[in-house]
């Protein structure tokens, strides 16, 4: 297995944090693993992606061609990158800001609200992980659990309330794809 | 861990207690981290420099103590660099220069390149010298030798560069840092007073010819006994291959995610990478020649690493090329295209709808 996923959106979601926990949950579920950001004289409200490779041998090229799953946070990153996607890859789109829908119709595709269903559970800024819930129901990378226990190594204890409100947004996000078929582009 | 807190944490783990920089985009996660850690160990220090000149000297006056020590840039701050790296070669004077390399000439931009391979390998200061040059690929080649940098400098008494990229130095992958060598080094040249003994001098101004062309010639000697002994490479895939991509550093990472992807297509392909740029491992890449015609050098560059392959190759197998410079890091994708238009054709007929995999087009294949 070899796995190629690409984040971005706006500098300020949480782009690089969404593929930073899940390069950290491939990390400790003991794939190998790669995080390569997208730098530059980049800031708040710029654009940001990143790669994660993951795999259970060595990861040859940390450079996606053809990503097998993408995650699009604002409207310019679904236009940037959907004609990247793999054949029969899955696009995730945050359905809060993106009215645009794929193309493409070998394509699946989930759009999720996740801005408002973070607001809905009380943490307006999780929207990412809302996302990564959605992201990790339909692809089943790594288990929920690892991925919770790594986003709380990372975040460390800035917050005491911090993972019970990151695994709310999550749960939120997970449960929301449990019972819905993916749409493909028209 | 990200690649350029891997050197950090790498060269530390090493017993580098000096370390000088200047900030510059994209290694300054190793300044930062320097500073930060530095500072816990026992006594480590860690300077913020005026420039890029000063910290190179600075490193040179640490060693000149006996303290291992460090410097890092990137390629504007790396040419500024170059009187003292000219200097401490002279001087024989262990140490580590990183250069995280970025888009050039000039200030280019802060993008990953390969721009500065001639620079690195061909000493880069002025006078006759040579400086060893290790290319890591992976966030584990960082963290093993960076240690080996130091081990290397102090084995020979010269500087050593790691040459890595901003892809390398901005990169996130799981390490495992190996247990350090202890420190050998013959203490005989080191500046800590000279108590009852003799006197001892460091010096790399000798205006007598004889005596300048006797320590070239002393200098020559070692730079000779380190290409025959410290050369290193890859190879990958090249048992059976028709073809071999000769690549470092990123450039060889994305080689690898070609090969992959032209193996699938049944195309033999294969990587030779040098890991040590200088010495360059010459014998090893003739010796793979002689059941291997068709080497394609891959560089994010516009060919600098071309030189040593034809020097290496001396017209006894096909060389080709392929770079894309200024910052630009091409997809495997991208390779593997090239690679397929250009390998070897056998037969008089090939359908090449049946041969290649052909990537469609918005217009079709």
């Amino acid at each position: 297995m070899n796995v190629k996923t690409i984040f971005s959106g706006f500098g300020g979601q949480g782009v690089l944090m969404m593929g930073y926990s899940l390069a950290h949950g491939a990390m400790m579920h003991g794939f190998h693993v790669t995080y390569l950001p997208a730098y530059g004289a980049e800031m708040r409200g710029g654009t940001a992606n990143c790669t994660i490779s993951l795999g259970d041998e060595e990861i040859a090229s940390p450079i996606a061609s053809e990503p097998d799953y993408l995650v699009v946070m604002n409207a310019p990153s679904l236009y940037t990158f959907q004609n990247r996607l793999a054949k029969g890859g899955i696009l995730f789109l945050n359905a809060s800001i993106i009215e645009a829908r794929p193309t493409r119709k070998d394509i699946t595709f989930y759009a999720v609200p996740c801005a408002e269903m973070a607001e809905e559970v009380g943490n307006p800024r999780a929207a990412n992980v809302v996302m990564m819930g959605a992201f990790l129901q339909k692809t089943g990378i790594i288990r929920p659990e690892i991925y919770l226990k790594s986003l709380e190594t990372i975040m460390g204890s800035k917050k005491k309330t911090m993972p019970e409100s990151n695994r709310k947004a999550f749960d939120a996000g997970f449960r929301f794809l449990e019972s819905v078929n993916g749409g493909t582009g028209r | 861990m990200q690649g350029n807190c891997v050197i950090g944490e790498a060269a530390i783990r090493a017993g580098c207690r000096f370390y000088a920089g200047y900030p510059i985009t994209p290694q300054n996660e190793l300044t930062e981290y320097m500073a930060e850690h530095l500072r816990k160990t026992d006594g480590g220090v860690f300077i913020q420099s005026e420039s890029e000149i000063a910290a190179i000297n600075m490193i040179a006056g640490a060693s000149a103590a006996g303290a291992r020590s460090m410097t890092s840039s990137s390629s504007p701050g790396i040419s500024l660099k170059q009187e003292g790296i000219s200097s401490m070669a002279a001087c024989e004077l262990p140490g580590v220069i990183v250069n995280m390399m970025r888009g050039g000439p000039g200030l280019g931009n802060i993008r990953p390149s390969q721009g500065d391979y001639f620079q690195a390998t061909r000493g880069g200061g002025h006078g006759d010298y040579r400086t060893i040059v290790l290319a890591p690929a992976t966030g584990q080649e960082l963290a093993d030798l960076t240690m080996d940098a130091f081990d290397l400098a102090d084995k020979y008494r010269t500087p050593v560069m790691i040459l890595a990229d901003g892809m390398m130095g901005q990169m996130m992958e799981p390490v495992v840092f190996r247990k350090p060598k202890p420190r050998q080094y013959p203490e005989c040249y080191v500046l800590k007073g000279a108590g009852n003994g003799k006197s001892k001098f460091i010096r790399g101004l000798i205006l007598d010819a004889i005596e300048m062309e006797e320590h070239n010639w002393k200098l020559a000697r070692k730079y000779n006994l380190i290409s025959q002994k410290e050369t290193r490479c890859e190879i990958h895939e090249a048992k059976d291959a028709e073809m071999v991509i000769v690549a470092y550093g990123t450039a060889a990472r994305v080689a690898k995610g070609a090969i992959r992807r032209l193996r699938s297509m049944g195309l033999k392909v294969g990587l030779f990478r040098p890991i040590s740029l200088w010495p360059f491992p010459t014998r090893e890449l003739r010796e793979l020649s002689e059941h291997i015609k068709h080497f394609i050098v891959f560089e994010m560059s516009t060919g600098q690493m071309l030189d040593d392959v034809r020097l290496a190759l001396q017209g006894f197998a096909n060389i080709d090329f392929f770079g894309r410079p200024g910052g630009v890091v091409p997809t495997p994708a991208e390779l593997s295209n090239v690679v397929s238009r250009r390998y070897p054709q056998k037969d008089a007929y090939v359908d090449r709808f049946l041969r290649f995999k052909v990537v469609e087009g918005p217009f079709g294949p």
